[in-house]
Protein backbone atom coordinates (compact mmCIF):
# COMPACT_ATOMS: atom_id res chain seq x y z
CA UNK A 1 0.00 0.00 0.00
CA UNK A 2 1.09 3.55 -0.88
CA UNK A 3 2.10 5.69 2.15
CA UNK A 4 1.76 9.04 1.78
CA UNK A 5 4.78 11.10 1.70
CA UNK A 6 4.89 14.93 1.56
CA UNK A 7 7.50 17.05 0.22
CA UNK A 8 8.44 20.25 1.55
CA UNK A 9 8.37 22.52 -1.34
CA UNK A 10 10.40 25.69 0.91
CA UNK A 11 13.51 22.44 0.75
CA UNK A 12 13.07 22.15 -2.89
CA UNK A 13 13.00 25.85 -3.66
CA UNK A 14 16.74 25.96 -2.28
CA UNK A 15 17.15 23.61 -5.43
CA UNK A 16 16.80 25.74 -7.79
CA UNK A 17 18.89 29.02 -8.46
CA UNK A 18 16.24 30.80 -10.29
CA UNK A 19 13.67 31.32 -7.70
CA UNK A 20 15.95 32.82 -5.54
CA UNK A 21 16.06 35.84 -7.74
CA UNK A 22 13.61 38.99 -7.54
CA UNK A 23 11.46 40.34 -9.82
CA UNK A 24 10.29 44.28 -10.00
CA UNK A 25 11.87 44.28 -6.58
CA UNK A 26 9.74 41.49 -5.55
CA UNK A 27 10.53 37.66 -4.49
CA UNK A 28 9.42 35.44 -7.63
CA UNK A 29 6.02 33.72 -7.19
CA UNK A 30 6.79 31.98 -10.51
CA UNK A 31 3.03 30.07 -11.36
CA UNK A 32 3.33 29.27 -15.05
CA UNK A 33 4.55 26.17 -14.74
CA UNK A 34 2.28 24.48 -17.27
CA UNK A 35 3.98 26.77 -19.66
CA UNK A 36 7.44 25.53 -18.57
CA UNK A 37 9.40 25.09 -15.34
CA UNK A 38 12.46 26.04 -13.80
CA UNK A 39 15.54 23.71 -13.66
CA UNK A 40 17.01 22.14 -10.65
CA UNK A 41 20.88 22.43 -10.13
CA UNK A 42 21.15 18.93 -10.57
CA UNK A 43 19.48 19.27 -14.03
CA UNK A 44 22.25 22.45 -14.78
CA UNK A 45 24.80 20.81 -13.63
CA UNK A 46 24.29 17.47 -15.56
CA UNK A 47 24.25 19.93 -18.87
CA UNK A 48 27.73 21.88 -18.01
CA UNK A 49 29.41 18.53 -16.74
CA UNK A 50 28.32 16.34 -19.51
CA UNK A 51 29.76 20.04 -22.13
CA UNK A 52 32.69 20.01 -19.68
CA UNK A 53 33.88 16.27 -19.78
CA UNK A 54 32.12 14.30 -22.38
CA UNK A 55 30.65 16.33 -24.98
CA UNK A 56 30.76 14.73 -28.60
CA UNK A 57 28.85 13.84 -31.41
CA UNK A 58 26.77 10.42 -30.99
CA UNK A 59 26.36 6.66 -32.96
CA UNK A 60 29.52 7.82 -35.00
CA UNK A 61 32.58 8.62 -33.59
CA UNK A 62 34.83 5.72 -32.66
CA UNK A 63 36.56 7.47 -30.27
CA UNK A 64 36.20 7.74 -26.49
CA UNK A 65 34.04 11.07 -26.30
CA UNK A 66 31.97 10.01 -28.51
CA UNK A 67 31.69 6.30 -26.79
CA UNK A 68 30.63 8.57 -23.56
CA UNK A 69 28.67 10.99 -25.07
CA UNK A 70 26.50 7.98 -26.97
CA UNK A 71 26.56 6.53 -23.60
CA UNK A 72 25.06 8.88 -21.91
CA UNK A 73 22.39 10.02 -24.31
CA UNK A 74 21.76 6.57 -24.37
CA UNK A 75 21.71 6.34 -20.37
CA UNK A 76 19.01 9.12 -20.49
CA UNK A 77 16.48 7.04 -22.81
CA UNK A 78 16.93 4.23 -19.90
CA UNK A 79 15.82 6.74 -17.45
CA UNK A 80 13.04 8.22 -19.34
CA UNK A 81 11.71 4.92 -20.37
CA UNK A 82 11.82 3.40 -16.72
CA UNK A 83 10.13 6.82 -15.33
CA UNK A 84 6.97 6.03 -17.89
CA UNK A 85 7.15 2.39 -17.52
CA UNK A 86 8.04 1.71 -21.15
CA UNK A 87 8.76 -1.96 -21.44
CA UNK A 88 11.13 -1.48 -24.37
CA UNK A 89 13.58 0.99 -24.96
CA UNK A 90 13.21 0.91 -28.37
CA UNK A 91 9.73 2.83 -28.07
CA UNK A 92 10.80 5.98 -26.70
CA UNK A 93 11.76 7.97 -29.16
CA UNK A 94 13.61 12.09 -28.29
CA UNK A 95 11.95 14.63 -30.46
CA UNK A 96 11.81 18.72 -29.93
CA UNK A 97 9.05 19.10 -27.71
CA UNK A 98 5.31 17.37 -27.89
CA UNK A 99 4.59 19.41 -30.75
CA UNK A 100 7.01 17.51 -32.47
CA UNK A 101 6.49 14.28 -31.19
CA UNK A 102 2.60 14.52 -32.05
CA UNK A 103 3.39 15.99 -35.74
CA UNK A 104 5.60 12.72 -35.55
CA UNK A 105 2.56 10.64 -35.36
CA UNK A 106 0.36 12.55 -37.50
CA UNK A 107 2.79 12.69 -40.81
CA UNK A 108 4.31 9.18 -40.10
CA UNK A 109 1.70 7.02 -38.87
CA UNK A 110 -1.72 9.37 -39.98
CA UNK A 111 -0.57 9.91 -43.64
CA UNK A 112 -0.20 5.94 -43.84
CA UNK A 113 -3.21 4.98 -41.78
CA UNK A 114 -5.72 7.92 -42.17
CA UNK A 115 -8.06 7.60 -45.35
CA UNK A 116 -11.15 9.45 -46.76
CA UNK A 117 -14.75 9.43 -44.29
CA UNK A 118 -12.19 8.09 -41.75
CA UNK A 119 -12.92 10.01 -38.39
CA UNK A 120 -10.19 11.08 -35.88
CA UNK A 121 -11.63 12.29 -32.38
CA UNK A 122 -10.49 14.54 -30.45
CA UNK A 123 -11.86 16.41 -27.52
CA UNK A 124 -13.01 20.02 -27.02
CA UNK A 125 -10.14 20.43 -24.51
CA UNK A 126 -7.18 20.07 -26.69
CA UNK A 127 -3.92 22.49 -26.72
CA UNK A 128 -3.30 23.28 -30.17
CA UNK A 129 -0.79 21.08 -30.42
CA UNK A 130 -2.60 17.89 -30.15
CA UNK A 131 -5.33 19.56 -32.42
CA UNK A 132 -3.69 21.15 -35.60
CA UNK A 133 -1.69 17.99 -36.81
CA UNK A 134 -5.29 16.04 -36.80
CA UNK A 135 -6.57 19.30 -38.54
CA UNK A 136 -4.78 19.33 -41.10
CA UNK A 137 -4.40 15.57 -41.70
CA UNK A 138 -8.01 15.46 -41.84
CA UNK A 139 -8.54 18.13 -44.16
CA UNK A 140 -5.60 16.29 -46.32
CA UNK A 141 -7.01 13.07 -46.38
CA UNK A 142 -10.76 13.83 -46.47
CA UNK A 143 -11.20 12.61 -43.13
CA UNK A 144 -13.56 13.86 -40.57
CA UNK A 145 -12.84 15.83 -37.07
CA UNK A 146 -14.97 14.58 -34.48
CA UNK A 147 -14.81 16.71 -31.01
CA UNK A 148 -15.67 14.62 -27.51
CA UNK A 149 -17.63 17.53 -25.87
CA UNK A 150 -16.53 19.20 -22.47
CA UNK A 151 -19.32 19.71 -19.74
CA UNK A 152 -20.24 22.67 -17.78
CA UNK A 153 -17.85 21.40 -15.13
CA UNK A 154 -14.37 21.04 -17.32
CA UNK A 155 -14.68 17.16 -17.64
CA UNK A 156 -15.09 15.49 -20.98
CA UNK A 157 -18.56 14.25 -22.01
CA UNK A 158 -17.79 10.11 -22.06
CA UNK A 159 -21.45 9.68 -23.79
CA UNK A 160 -20.69 11.94 -26.30
CA UNK A 161 -16.65 10.06 -26.70
CA UNK A 162 -19.26 6.32 -27.03
CA UNK A 163 -21.89 8.06 -29.29
CA UNK A 164 -18.20 8.68 -31.81
CA UNK A 165 -17.13 5.81 -31.64
CA UNK A 166 -20.32 4.66 -33.51
CA UNK A 167 -18.48 5.68 -36.84
CA UNK A 168 -15.56 4.29 -38.64
CA UNK A 169 -12.91 5.18 -36.07
CA UNK A 170 -9.11 5.40 -37.38
CA UNK A 171 -7.66 7.55 -33.64
CA UNK A 172 -8.78 8.80 -30.88
CA UNK A 173 -6.35 12.07 -29.45
CA UNK A 174 -6.69 13.24 -26.76
CA UNK A 175 -4.94 15.14 -23.55
CA UNK A 176 -4.17 13.52 -20.12
CA UNK A 177 -4.59 16.71 -18.15
CA UNK A 178 -5.82 20.07 -19.69
CA UNK A 179 -3.59 22.90 -19.67
CA UNK A 180 -6.62 25.13 -19.07
CA UNK A 181 -8.76 22.96 -16.90
CA UNK A 182 -6.35 21.44 -14.72
CA UNK A 183 -8.54 18.39 -15.66
CA UNK A 184 -7.61 14.58 -15.29
CA UNK A 185 -8.98 12.45 -17.73
CA UNK A 186 -9.61 9.00 -17.06
CA UNK A 187 -7.62 7.79 -19.32
CA UNK A 188 -7.71 4.55 -19.27
CA UNK A 189 -11.26 4.29 -19.56
CA UNK A 190 -10.74 6.17 -22.75
CA UNK A 191 -8.09 4.11 -24.36
CA UNK A 192 -9.92 0.56 -23.29
CA UNK A 193 -13.02 2.19 -25.08
CA UNK A 194 -11.44 3.67 -28.41
CA UNK A 195 -9.58 0.29 -28.44
CA UNK A 196 -13.03 -1.73 -28.41
CA UNK A 197 -14.17 0.43 -31.42
CA UNK A 198 -10.72 -0.69 -32.89
CA UNK A 199 -9.12 2.93 -32.74
CA UNK A 200 -5.53 3.64 -32.13
CA UNK A 201 -4.98 5.94 -29.37
CA UNK A 202 -2.54 9.25 -28.74
CA UNK A 203 -2.05 10.28 -25.37
CA UNK A 204 -0.70 14.17 -25.14
CA UNK A 205 0.56 13.64 -21.73
CA UNK A 206 2.62 17.08 -21.38
CA UNK A 207 0.55 18.50 -18.24
CA UNK A 208 0.41 14.34 -16.87
CA UNK A 209 3.77 13.20 -16.74
CA UNK A 210 5.75 15.88 -15.32
CA UNK A 211 3.13 16.13 -12.10
CA UNK A 212 2.00 12.73 -11.52
CA UNK A 213 2.81 8.38 -11.72
CA UNK A 214 2.24 7.56 -15.55
CA UNK A 215 2.69 3.74 -16.74
CA UNK A 216 2.20 3.92 -20.19
CA UNK A 217 1.56 -0.33 -19.71
CA UNK A 218 -1.26 0.54 -17.53
CA UNK A 219 -3.30 3.35 -19.68
CA UNK A 220 -2.37 0.91 -22.88
CA UNK A 221 -1.99 3.81 -25.09
CA UNK A 222 -0.44 3.35 -28.44
CA UNK A 223 1.60 6.77 -28.48
CA UNK A 224 1.94 9.14 -25.82
CA UNK A 225 3.70 12.29 -25.93
CA UNK A 226 5.37 14.67 -22.95
CA UNK A 227 8.16 17.72 -23.01
CA UNK A 228 10.93 17.12 -21.45
CA UNK A 229 10.75 21.09 -20.43
CA UNK A 230 8.14 21.00 -18.20
CA UNK A 231 9.18 18.73 -15.81
CA UNK A 232 12.17 20.69 -15.18
CA UNK A 233 13.98 19.37 -18.14
CA UNK A 234 16.13 21.57 -20.45
CA UNK A 235 14.30 22.69 -23.50
CA UNK A 236 14.78 20.73 -26.64
CA UNK A 237 14.58 17.39 -25.52
CA UNK A 238 11.26 15.46 -25.39
CA UNK A 239 9.31 12.02 -25.59
CA UNK A 240 7.63 10.47 -28.02
CA UNK A 241 6.42 6.99 -26.31
CA UNK A 242 4.91 4.59 -29.06
CA UNK A 243 4.29 0.82 -29.18
CA UNK A 244 7.56 -0.74 -31.31
CA UNK A 245 5.05 -2.79 -33.61
CA UNK A 246 3.34 0.11 -34.68
CA UNK A 247 6.83 2.25 -34.97
CA UNK A 248 8.27 -0.49 -37.30
CA UNK A 249 5.14 -0.54 -39.44
CA UNK A 250 5.88 3.70 -39.96
CA UNK A 251 7.72 5.31 -42.10
CA UNK A 252 10.14 7.96 -40.72
CA UNK A 253 8.67 11.06 -40.41
CA UNK A 254 11.80 13.09 -40.77
CA UNK A 255 14.60 11.88 -43.27
CA UNK A 256 18.93 12.60 -43.58
CA UNK A 257 21.82 11.93 -40.95
CA UNK A 258 21.64 9.27 -38.74
CA UNK A 259 19.19 7.32 -39.08
CA UNK A 260 19.64 4.95 -42.03
CA UNK A 261 21.14 1.77 -41.91
CA UNK A 262 22.63 1.97 -46.02
CA UNK A 263 21.86 4.45 -48.48
CA UNK A 264 22.19 4.17 -52.18
CA UNK A 265 21.70 6.49 -54.98
CA UNK A 266 18.14 5.64 -55.39
CA UNK A 267 16.86 4.16 -52.42
CA UNK A 268 17.93 3.93 -48.79
CA UNK A 269 17.33 1.62 -45.93
CA UNK A 270 15.98 2.94 -41.86
CA UNK A 271 18.16 2.36 -39.38
CA UNK A 272 16.03 0.30 -36.36
CA UNK A 273 14.27 1.95 -33.82
CA UNK A 274 14.46 4.38 -32.00
CA UNK A 275 16.99 5.72 -34.01
CA UNK A 276 14.93 5.67 -37.75
CA UNK A 277 12.78 8.23 -35.79
CA UNK A 278 15.66 10.59 -34.68
CA UNK A 279 17.01 12.05 -38.11
CA UNK A 280 19.96 14.43 -37.62
CA UNK A 281 22.15 14.97 -34.69
CA UNK A 282 19.53 15.55 -31.73
CA UNK A 283 19.46 17.59 -28.78
CA UNK A 284 22.50 15.50 -27.08
CA UNK A 285 22.68 17.36 -23.79
CA UNK A 286 19.58 18.21 -23.55
CA UNK A 287 18.63 14.87 -23.28
CA UNK A 288 21.12 14.46 -20.70
CA UNK A 289 20.00 17.07 -19.06
CA UNK A 290 16.31 15.10 -19.40
CA UNK A 291 17.95 12.33 -17.56
CA UNK A 292 19.00 13.94 -14.44
CA UNK A 293 15.42 15.79 -14.13
CA UNK A 294 14.32 12.03 -14.34
CA UNK A 295 16.16 10.98 -11.46
CA UNK A 296 15.54 14.18 -9.78
CA UNK A 297 11.68 13.49 -9.96
CA UNK A 298 12.32 9.87 -9.08
CA UNK A 299 13.72 11.02 -6.25
CA UNK A 300 11.08 13.39 -4.64
CA UNK A 301 8.61 11.30 -5.84
CA UNK A 302 5.59 11.58 -8.61
CA UNK A 303 3.11 10.96 -6.06
CA UNK A 304 4.23 12.93 -3.71
CA UNK A 305 4.43 15.56 -6.40
CA UNK A 306 0.97 14.72 -7.80
CA UNK A 307 -0.37 15.14 -3.94
CA UNK A 308 1.36 18.36 -3.41
CA UNK A 309 0.12 19.97 -6.95
CA UNK A 310 -3.66 18.59 -5.52
CA UNK A 311 -3.52 20.31 -2.15
CA UNK A 312 -1.88 23.79 -3.36
CA UNK A 313 -4.86 23.52 -6.15
CA UNK A 314 -7.65 22.94 -3.77
CA UNK A 315 -6.13 25.42 -1.17
CA UNK A 316 -6.16 28.18 -4.39
CA UNK A 317 -9.66 27.13 -5.37
CA UNK A 318 -10.70 27.77 -1.95
CA UNK A 319 -9.13 31.27 -1.52
CA UNK A 320 -9.88 32.40 -5.11
CA UNK A 321 -13.43 31.37 -4.04
CA UNK A 322 -13.39 34.44 -1.90
CA UNK A 323 -12.44 36.63 -4.22
CA UNK A 324 -15.84 38.55 -6.16
CA UNK A 325 -15.59 38.68 -9.45
CA UNK A 326 -13.33 35.78 -9.84
CA UNK A 327 -14.43 32.68 -11.60
CA UNK A 328 -12.49 29.94 -12.19
CA UNK A 329 -13.35 27.51 -15.01
CA UNK A 330 -12.44 23.79 -14.82
CA UNK A 331 -13.77 20.91 -12.15
CA UNK A 332 -15.25 23.24 -9.32
CA UNK A 333 -12.81 21.12 -6.72
CA UNK A 334 -11.28 17.82 -5.52
CA UNK A 335 -13.98 14.85 -5.38
CA UNK A 336 -15.48 14.22 -2.06
CA UNK A 337 -13.11 13.18 0.96
CA UNK A 338 -12.53 9.85 1.06
CA UNK A 339 -10.15 8.72 3.97
CA UNK A 340 -6.92 7.07 3.23
CA UNK A 341 -7.10 3.59 3.68
CA UNK A 342 -3.44 2.98 4.96
CA UNK A 343 -3.82 5.68 7.42
CA UNK A 344 -5.84 5.61 11.08
CA UNK A 345 -6.37 9.00 11.48
CA UNK A 346 -6.95 11.69 8.58
CA UNK A 347 -3.97 13.96 8.62
CA UNK A 348 -4.73 17.82 9.52
CA UNK A 349 -3.42 20.68 7.51
CA UNK A 350 -3.39 23.68 9.38
CA UNK A 351 -6.24 26.00 9.35
CA UNK A 352 -6.93 28.22 6.77
CA UNK A 353 -7.55 32.68 6.90
CA UNK A 354 -11.05 31.54 6.56
CA UNK A 355 -11.32 29.29 9.20
CA UNK A 356 -12.25 26.10 7.26
CA UNK A 357 -9.73 23.08 6.98
CA UNK A 358 -8.97 22.21 3.40
CA UNK A 359 -10.56 18.98 2.75
CA UNK A 360 -7.90 16.29 1.35
CA UNK A 361 -7.75 14.81 -2.21
CA UNK A 362 -9.10 11.05 -1.58
CA UNK A 363 -7.32 7.95 -3.03
CA UNK A 364 -8.45 7.37 -6.63
CA UNK A 365 -10.36 3.84 -5.90
CA UNK A 366 -10.73 1.21 -8.51
CA UNK A 367 -8.29 -1.00 -10.13
CA UNK A 368 -5.02 0.03 -9.46
CA UNK A 369 -3.42 -3.33 -10.23
CA UNK A 370 -0.94 -2.25 -12.48
CA UNK A 371 -1.11 1.59 -11.51
CA UNK A 372 0.72 3.11 -8.73
CA UNK A 373 -1.87 4.02 -6.65
CA UNK A 374 -2.84 8.01 -6.95
CA UNK A 375 -3.37 10.24 -4.26
CA UNK A 376 -5.81 12.79 -4.87
CA UNK A 377 -9.28 13.68 -7.19
CA UNK A 378 -9.56 14.57 -11.09
CA UNK A 379 -7.90 18.04 -10.35
CA UNK A 380 -4.57 19.04 -11.05
CA UNK A 381 -2.58 22.08 -10.13
CA UNK A 382 -3.73 24.28 -12.98
CA UNK A 383 -6.13 26.96 -12.38
CA UNK A 384 -7.28 29.46 -15.56
CA UNK A 385 -9.86 31.85 -13.96
CA UNK A 386 -11.27 35.38 -15.69
CA UNK A 387 -11.74 38.29 -13.43
CA UNK A 388 -14.90 40.28 -14.03
CA UNK A 389 -14.07 43.65 -16.20
CA UNK A 390 -10.40 42.82 -16.01
CA UNK A 391 -8.43 41.62 -19.26
CA UNK A 392 -6.34 38.59 -18.68
CA UNK A 393 -3.49 40.97 -19.94
CA UNK A 394 -3.77 43.30 -17.92
CA UNK A 395 -4.07 41.02 -15.09
CA UNK A 396 -1.11 39.53 -15.70
CA UNK A 397 0.92 42.85 -16.30
CA UNK A 398 -0.16 43.97 -13.17
CA UNK A 399 0.70 41.05 -11.01
CA UNK A 400 4.08 41.11 -12.66
CA UNK A 401 4.66 44.16 -11.01
CA UNK A 402 4.38 42.59 -7.60
CA UNK A 403 6.68 38.99 -8.87
CA UNK A 404 3.58 36.90 -9.55
CA UNK A 405 4.41 35.36 -13.21
CA UNK A 406 1.29 34.22 -14.38
CA UNK A 407 -0.05 33.29 -18.25
CA UNK A 408 -2.52 35.10 -19.93
CA UNK A 409 -4.42 34.67 -23.17
CA UNK A 410 -6.12 31.53 -25.23
CA UNK A 411 -2.83 29.34 -23.46
CA UNK A 412 -3.09 27.86 -27.02
CA UNK A 413 -6.46 26.20 -26.75
CA UNK A 414 -9.10 28.40 -28.55
CA UNK A 415 -12.13 26.21 -28.76
CA UNK A 416 -12.00 24.86 -25.35
CA UNK A 417 -12.33 29.03 -24.71
CA UNK A 418 -15.34 29.35 -27.23
CA UNK A 419 -16.83 26.84 -25.42
CA UNK A 420 -16.89 28.45 -22.22
CA UNK A 421 -17.74 31.93 -23.88
CA UNK A 422 -14.64 33.22 -22.75
CA UNK A 423 -11.71 35.35 -25.07
CA UNK A 424 -8.88 34.53 -22.72
CA UNK A 425 -8.23 33.55 -19.03
CA UNK A 426 -5.79 34.07 -16.40
CA UNK A 427 -3.83 31.12 -15.19
CA UNK A 428 -2.12 30.21 -12.45
CA UNK A 429 0.10 26.62 -12.66
CA UNK A 430 2.08 25.38 -9.88
CA UNK A 431 5.02 22.72 -9.28
CA UNK A 432 6.60 20.67 -6.81
CA UNK A 433 8.51 24.15 -6.07
CA UNK A 434 5.17 26.06 -4.96
CA UNK A 435 3.61 27.14 -1.71
CA UNK A 436 0.55 28.35 0.39
CA UNK A 437 2.35 31.83 0.53
CA UNK A 438 2.59 32.45 -3.46
CA UNK A 439 -1.21 31.50 -3.49
CA UNK A 440 -1.70 34.23 -0.83
CA UNK A 441 0.31 36.37 -2.54
CA UNK A 442 -1.62 35.64 -5.94
CA UNK A 443 -4.82 36.13 -4.01
CA UNK A 444 -4.12 39.43 -2.79
CA UNK A 445 -2.27 40.29 -5.80
CA UNK A 446 -5.65 40.07 -7.66
CA UNK A 447 -7.20 42.36 -5.30
CA UNK A 448 -4.43 44.69 -5.58
CA UNK A 449 -5.55 44.67 -9.21
CA UNK A 450 -9.11 44.81 -8.59
CA UNK A 451 -8.85 48.17 -6.67
CA UNK A 452 -6.43 49.82 -9.17
CA UNK A 453 -8.74 48.91 -12.17
CA UNK A 454 -12.11 49.41 -10.80
CA UNK A 455 -11.59 51.39 -7.86
CA UNK A 456 -12.12 50.05 -4.47
CA UNK B 1 1.59 50.21 -12.60
CA UNK B 2 1.87 53.57 -13.06
CA UNK B 3 4.22 53.64 -15.56
CA UNK B 4 1.89 51.31 -17.94
CA UNK B 5 -1.70 52.68 -16.61
CA UNK B 6 -1.30 56.00 -16.82
CA UNK B 7 -4.44 57.91 -15.77
CA UNK B 8 -5.67 59.10 -18.84
CA UNK B 9 -5.13 55.51 -20.44
CA UNK B 10 -7.37 54.58 -17.87
CA UNK B 11 -9.75 57.29 -18.40
CA UNK B 12 -10.27 56.09 -21.93
CA UNK B 13 -10.92 52.31 -20.65
CA UNK B 14 -13.42 53.18 -18.05
CA UNK B 15 -14.93 55.96 -20.00
CA UNK B 16 -14.53 55.04 -23.59
CA UNK B 17 -14.79 57.73 -26.39
CA UNK B 18 -16.88 57.06 -29.55
CA UNK B 19 -18.19 53.55 -28.40
CA UNK B 20 -20.13 52.19 -31.51
CA UNK B 21 -20.60 51.70 -34.82
CA UNK B 22 -21.63 53.64 -37.88
CA UNK B 23 -24.01 52.24 -40.62
CA UNK B 24 -23.03 53.27 -44.13
CA UNK B 25 -19.55 53.85 -42.88
CA UNK B 26 -17.08 54.86 -45.43
CA UNK B 27 -14.08 53.18 -44.17
CA UNK B 28 -15.12 49.67 -41.91
CA UNK B 29 -12.84 47.04 -41.03
CA UNK B 30 -12.30 44.61 -37.90
CA UNK B 31 -9.35 42.62 -37.04
CA UNK B 32 -8.04 40.54 -34.03
CA UNK B 33 -4.92 39.98 -32.56
CA UNK B 34 -3.99 36.68 -32.97
CA UNK B 35 -1.91 36.44 -29.77
CA UNK B 36 -5.05 37.52 -27.57
CA UNK B 37 -8.02 36.93 -29.39
CA UNK B 38 -8.82 40.55 -28.50
CA UNK B 39 -11.13 42.16 -31.73
CA UNK B 40 -11.03 45.81 -32.67
CA UNK B 41 -13.29 47.27 -35.56
CA UNK B 42 -13.43 50.58 -36.44
CA UNK B 43 -15.93 52.87 -38.86
CA UNK B 44 -15.03 56.23 -40.37
CA UNK B 45 -17.38 58.03 -42.02
CA UNK B 46 -15.68 60.61 -44.50
CA UNK B 47 -16.92 64.66 -45.58
CA UNK B 48 -15.61 66.39 -47.91
CA UNK B 49 -12.92 63.70 -47.87
CA UNK B 50 -12.04 64.06 -44.52
CA UNK B 51 -12.93 61.98 -41.15
CA UNK B 52 -16.07 63.67 -39.67
CA UNK B 53 -17.26 60.95 -36.95
CA UNK B 54 -15.18 57.45 -35.93
CA UNK B 55 -16.64 54.88 -34.39
CA UNK B 56 -14.58 51.69 -32.07
CA UNK B 57 -16.21 48.19 -31.36
CA UNK B 58 -14.63 44.93 -29.72
CA UNK B 59 -13.16 43.75 -26.93
CA UNK B 60 -9.88 43.89 -25.42
CA UNK B 61 -7.55 44.59 -22.79
CA UNK B 62 -7.04 48.09 -20.75
CA UNK B 63 -4.34 48.87 -23.86
CA UNK B 64 -5.93 48.23 -26.78
CA UNK B 65 -9.17 49.49 -25.36
CA UNK B 66 -7.71 53.00 -24.77
CA UNK B 67 -5.76 53.39 -27.68
CA UNK B 68 -9.08 52.57 -29.74
CA UNK B 69 -10.95 55.28 -28.26
CA UNK B 70 -8.08 57.70 -28.51
CA UNK B 71 -7.45 56.86 -31.94
CA UNK B 72 -11.19 57.64 -32.83
CA UNK B 73 -10.42 61.02 -31.57
CA UNK B 74 -7.01 61.56 -33.08
CA UNK B 75 -8.15 60.64 -36.80
CA UNK B 76 -11.13 63.42 -36.73
CA UNK B 77 -10.77 65.89 -39.43
CA UNK B 78 -7.68 63.83 -41.27
CA UNK B 79 -7.97 63.14 -44.72
CA UNK B 80 -7.29 59.56 -46.00
CA UNK B 81 -3.98 60.62 -46.89
CA UNK B 82 -2.92 61.39 -43.41
CA UNK B 83 -4.11 58.26 -41.84
CA UNK B 84 -2.37 56.50 -44.18
CA UNK B 85 0.46 58.64 -42.79
CA UNK B 86 -0.03 57.32 -39.44
CA UNK B 87 2.90 55.65 -37.55
CA UNK B 88 3.63 53.16 -34.59
CA UNK B 89 4.75 56.22 -33.02
CA UNK B 90 2.04 57.99 -33.37
CA UNK B 91 0.30 56.06 -31.08
CA UNK B 92 2.85 55.31 -28.62
CA UNK B 93 2.81 59.60 -28.66
CA UNK B 94 -0.84 59.19 -28.27
CA UNK B 95 -0.61 56.51 -25.64
CA UNK B 96 2.10 58.57 -23.61
CA UNK B 97 3.88 55.31 -23.11
CA UNK B 98 6.33 53.24 -25.21
CA UNK B 99 4.88 49.15 -24.25
CA UNK B 100 7.08 46.01 -23.99
CA UNK B 101 6.65 44.33 -27.41
CA UNK B 102 4.31 42.08 -26.48
CA UNK B 103 1.97 45.04 -25.16
CA UNK B 104 2.70 46.98 -28.20
CA UNK B 105 0.57 44.52 -30.28
CA UNK B 106 -1.92 45.34 -28.21
CA UNK B 107 -1.45 49.04 -28.47
CA UNK B 108 -1.22 48.83 -32.07
CA UNK B 109 -4.06 46.53 -32.68
CA UNK B 110 -6.59 49.67 -33.82
CA UNK B 111 -4.01 51.35 -36.26
CA UNK B 112 -3.57 48.12 -37.69
CA UNK B 113 -7.33 48.02 -37.88
CA UNK B 114 -7.19 52.08 -39.85
CA UNK B 115 -4.60 50.50 -42.19
CA UNK B 116 -5.91 47.86 -43.15
CA UNK B 117 -9.59 49.73 -43.88
CA UNK B 118 -7.76 53.13 -46.05
CA UNK B 119 -5.45 49.88 -47.86
CA UNK B 120 -9.30 48.40 -48.78
CA UNK B 121 -10.83 52.59 -49.06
Amino acid sequence: MTTRTRLDPIALRAEFPLLARKVRGKPLAYLDNAATTQKPRAVIEAVEGFYCTRYANIHRGLYTLSEEATAAYEAARDKVAAFVHAPDRRSVIFTRNTTEAINLVAYAWGRANVRASDRIIVTEMEHHSNLLPWQVLAREAGAELAYVSVTDEGHLDLESLDRLLAGPVRLVAFTHVSNVLGTLNPAREIVARAHAAGARVLVDAAQSVPHLPVDVGALDCDFLAFSGHKMCGPTGASVLYGRPELLEEMPPFLTGGGMIRRVGRTGASWDDLPWKFEAGTPAIAEAVGLGAAVDYLSAVGMEAVWAHEQELAAYALERLAEVPGVHVIGPPAVPPHLPFPDEGDTPRLPPLAGGDTPRLPPLVGGDTSRLPPLVGGDRGGVIAFAVESIHSHDLAQALDLEGIAIRAGHHCAQPLHARFGLEATARASFYLYNTRQEVDRLVEGIQKVQNWFLGG
Amino acid sequence: MENLYREHILDHYRHPRNQGTLDGADISCELDNAVCGDVVRLDVRLKDGRVSQARFSGRGCVISMASASMLTEEILGKTVEELKALRDEDVFRMLGITPSPTRARCALLPLRVLQEGTTLT
